[in-house]
């Protein structure tokens, strides 16, 4: 959340109803990181393992091979562990 | 069966959710996504999942959401399945909208038990997801009657008179099935293509449906967050947690494990297990475990077998 | 019009069954059995289209309610007492998700001790979850209420569950010539339900969310908002209800409060008794007076203000405790009401039938009697009278 100031009562909507669908994509969760995953382009064969297994949707499917989206990822590892051909390392968080 | 790069690349789970890194209920919302035939409602119950995607003014989800509390998700979902279809009747209706109720093993074992039995009983048309982490993990780790035997919780824990949680898992499937509904099937995320199926056939029964899904916690089962796809893995390998499904009045064993791996590589993963090794190794209460997976499996294979 | 022989909870159903209910979530309790008896048999007669559905508890008949309002239906429901309790969490989460839902609660007792029996102890112990509160004196009533209380749940300014409150036995189980709307003036009057928002898939909305500190006062000032807008919509609906029933209704009715110099203000049945009493005594030349509230939440300050602007002294009939409080909970909220007036009657609290204990003329009189004497000397001899029970 921006350091706005936030709305009054007479500004939201009733019940506290959310009516933007995935807002939640304001909120980059990728500032949570200690670790971060590199994919290996070269060993990548786009099975897509890593894809269906990311709880947080930071896996990018492309044409030839994966990204990684670094605003959300969280740096679990589970892709990296789970990666059939080892195309995926994990390492520091750059400060 | 499902390929991967079949399934949509749509996200109707959003990312900047709040669920911990590794958190196996942010990987079964997707999956479970993955699976819709149409348009769809959630109903969820309190809990990680509910909590940690829906801070307002913020949600993760692309599709009609909504959260009650925590006893009742299969009693609004009885509602909401009823309005939709009183809604038809007068003419009003938006033709077939598939209705999920999601819960945690809190929401549905324990506090939960008595909507769920309501609602199978009554037969409503809807998917009942009990979302599996084997504890109430969202109020920090207390003890449900599907925590596992041994395990230690905050209410549950290993003290220097008794070594974790005394009771044994609650067998949910078998409660479910007692009310004669056509589906229930237990699944576990890292047989992604499995739980997927299941819950569009789920989906798809004309009645209710449940599914018992693995999700591993790496703050309340205690592991490293990139094992959390392994450790779902060896539950299932070391017969800890029997994949199958019972569909109109017939039970099968969707992943046959011949060569088990001894229950105790699974408890030796996890940090709510560590005091079976350290400082004393209770050797009579991992026997006691090995014991009852092997029972609990023979059970099920019979079960199979008629 | 069709004059029928109903019951009050009779009367509720018909009227729940007119005002074309989408559906109906209850679990039977006495003395609401009748309500929920009467719709089922409607439905397995196809007599409506309303879905029915047979819950296994209190908790999941609001719970599925609340589902079932969310997807913008019009649904109904019913209880009492124990039940009552039971669903207490999700009453208040019925009006902070604004869910219009009606409910007719045949008042009765709480446990423990069990009993059956008519008082105002469930609804009282529930006075605050943010509900509209409407109390009926007849079985007429309870019929004209819960066709209006769709309305006002339902206008836009509003959006909030009400419960239409009805003696247990004394009104539930008597049956009365109701005079009947038919049932295409109520379908006109009512129209379809057009819900603020509602779980579509064509326009995804999340219900539910979590608020933090930063948001959830926010919501409820909002609620307060909206029950500042409930008296005149429900003057405006009774105006339109009296359009085509030919009765008239509002906050509250006041009898005799004019040159009134002692009076009883109370809810439901006792207002009739209470009348009763008051004419007699006036034949006499006595000047007292009836105020009888059908609105209790929102508390109608200002009306309530305006009948009780002449009258000397005050008996506030309350039929249940508020244990730990000096008055009950009605004459708590008549004492605050005039607490900044500059006339003031002087005050004082009659609790009265708990368990169904029965009140009869004779009591009332010398209530009255009471009241009348404070007004002569200004001095309250006694602040809470327990009337009835055995010292």
């Amino acid at each position: 959340m921006t350091a706005e100031k936030k709305p009054g009562w007479k500004f939201l909507l009733l019940g506290a109803v959310v009516d933007e669908p995935g807002s939640s994509q304001e909120y980059k969760t990728g500032d949570w990181r200690a670790f971060r995953p590199f994919v290996i382009k070269e060993k990548c064969v786009n099975c897509l393992i890593c894809w269906i297994y990311c709880p947080d949707s930071a896996i990018v499917r492309q044409e030839k091979w994966v990204d990684v989206d670094y605003d959300y990822c969280k740096g679990c590892g589970i892709c990296a562990k789970e990666c059939p051909k080892q195309a995926i390392s994990m390492g520091d968080e750059p400060k | 069966m499902v390929v991967l790069k079949e399934l949509s690349k749509e996200e109707l789970f959003a990312s900047g959710h709040r669920l911990c890194a590794g958190c196996g209920e942010g990987t079964i919302n997707r999956m479970t996504m993955k699976a819709l035939r149409g348009p769809t409602v959630i109903i969820a119950a309190t809990g990680c999942n509910e909590v940690a995607t829906t801070i307002y003014p913020y949600t993760s989800w692309k599709l009609p959401w909504a959260h009650v509390a925590f006893e009742n998700a299969a009693a609004v979902a009885s509602g909401v399945v009823e309005a939709y279809k009183a809604m038809a009747r007068r003419g009003t209706g938006q033709g077939q909208i598939d209705v999920i109720a999601m819960a945690g093993d809190g929401g549905t074992y324990d506090i939960g038990i008595q909507a769920l039995s309501g609602a199978l009983e009554r037969g409503h048309d809807f998917l009942y997801i009990c979302v599996d982490n084997e504890a109430y993990m969202n109020t920090g780790i207390q003890r449900s009657g599907s925590t596992p035997h041994g395990a230690d919780t905050t209410t549950s824990p290993a003290g220097n008179v008794i070594p974790g949680k005394p009771e044994w898992k609650k067998d949910l499937i078998g409660i479910c099935v007692a009310h004669g509904i056509e589906y229930a099937a237990t699944a576990s995320p890292a047989y992604w293509n499995d739980y997927i199926t299941k819950v569009r056939k789920g989906i798809e029964v004309n009645g209710p449906a449940v599914i018992n899904v693995l999700s591993p916690c790496p703050l309340g089962w205690r592991h490293d967050s990139s094992l959390s796809i392994q450790l779902v893995k060896l539950a299932v390998e070391t017969r800890y947690f029997p994949v199958y499904e019972f569909e109109r009045g017939k039970y099968k064993l969707n992943l046959n494990v011949s060569t088990p791996k001894p229950v105790e590589e699974f408890l030796k993963a996890q940090g709510r297990f560590g005091h079976l090794f350290k400082p004393t190794y209770r050797r009579d209460v991992i026997d006691e475990i090995q014991q009852n997976v092997d029972i609990n499996w023979n059970r099920i294979l019979k079960l199979c077998a008629n | 019009m069709t004059v029928l022989g109903l019951t009050g909870d009779e009367a509720v159903a018909h009227a729940a069954k007119q005002s074309k209910v989408d559906i109906v979530a209850a679990y039977p309790i006495t003395p609401q059995t009748i309500i929920v008896e009467r719709f089922s048999k409607y439905v397995a007669n196809g007599e409506v289209p309303t879905g029915y559905v047979c819950v296994e508890s209190e908790h999941s008949a609001l719970s599925a309610c609340i589902g079932a309002s969310l997807t913008g239906a019009r649904v109904f429901t019913a209880t009492s007492s124990q039940g009552l309790a039971l669903m207490h969490e999700m009453m208040y989460i019925a009006s902070g998700l604004r869910c219009p839902i009606v409910m007719g609660v045949a008042n009765r007792a709480l446990s423990a001790p069990i009993n059956i029996h008519g008082d105002h102890s469930d609804m009282m112990g529930s006075r605050d979850c943010g509900w509209i509160q409407i109390y009926v004196e007849n079985a007429q009533e309870a019929y004209d209420w819960t066709i209006q209380a769709f309305k006002i749940a339902e206008n836009k300014e509003v959006q909030l569950p009400v419960s239409v409150n009805l003696d247990g036995f004394i009104i539930t189980h008597c049956m009365e010539g109701v005079d009947t709307v038919d049932d295409n003036v109520v379908a006109k009057f009512l129209q379809t339900r057009t819900p603020l928002f509602k779980l579509d898939p064509e326009k995804p909305i999340t219900v539910g969310a979590l608020c933090f500190t930063d948001y959830y006062f926010e919501f409820k000032r909002q609620q307060v908002e909206a029950l500042t807008h409930v008296r005149p919509v429900l003057n405006k609906v009774a105006k339109e209800y009296e359009g085509v029933s030919g009765r008239s209704y509002g906050v509250l009715d006041a009898y005799g409060m004019d040159d009134a110099e002692a009076a009883v203000l109370c809810l439901g049945s006792t207002a009739g008794t209470a009348r009763e009493v008051a004419r007699k005594l006036r034949a006499q030349g006595k000047k007292v007076g009836v105020v009888k509230m059908w609105l209790y939440r929102p508390f109608p300050i200002d009306e309530v203000r305006a009948a009780l602007k002449n009258v000397k002294a005050l008996a506030v009939f309350d039929k249940a405790i508020s244990f730990g409080a000096q008055y009950g909970a009605v004459c708590s909220d008549v004492v605050a009401a005039l607490h900044t007036a500059e006339k003031r009657p002087r005050i004082f609290n009659v609790i009265f039938g708990l368990g169904g204990r029965d009140i009869k003329p004779s009591d009332i009189e010398f209530v009255f009697n009471e009241a009348l004497e404070t007004a002569r000397s200004g001095v309250v001899k006694q602040e809470t009278m327990y009337l009835g029970v055995r010292e």
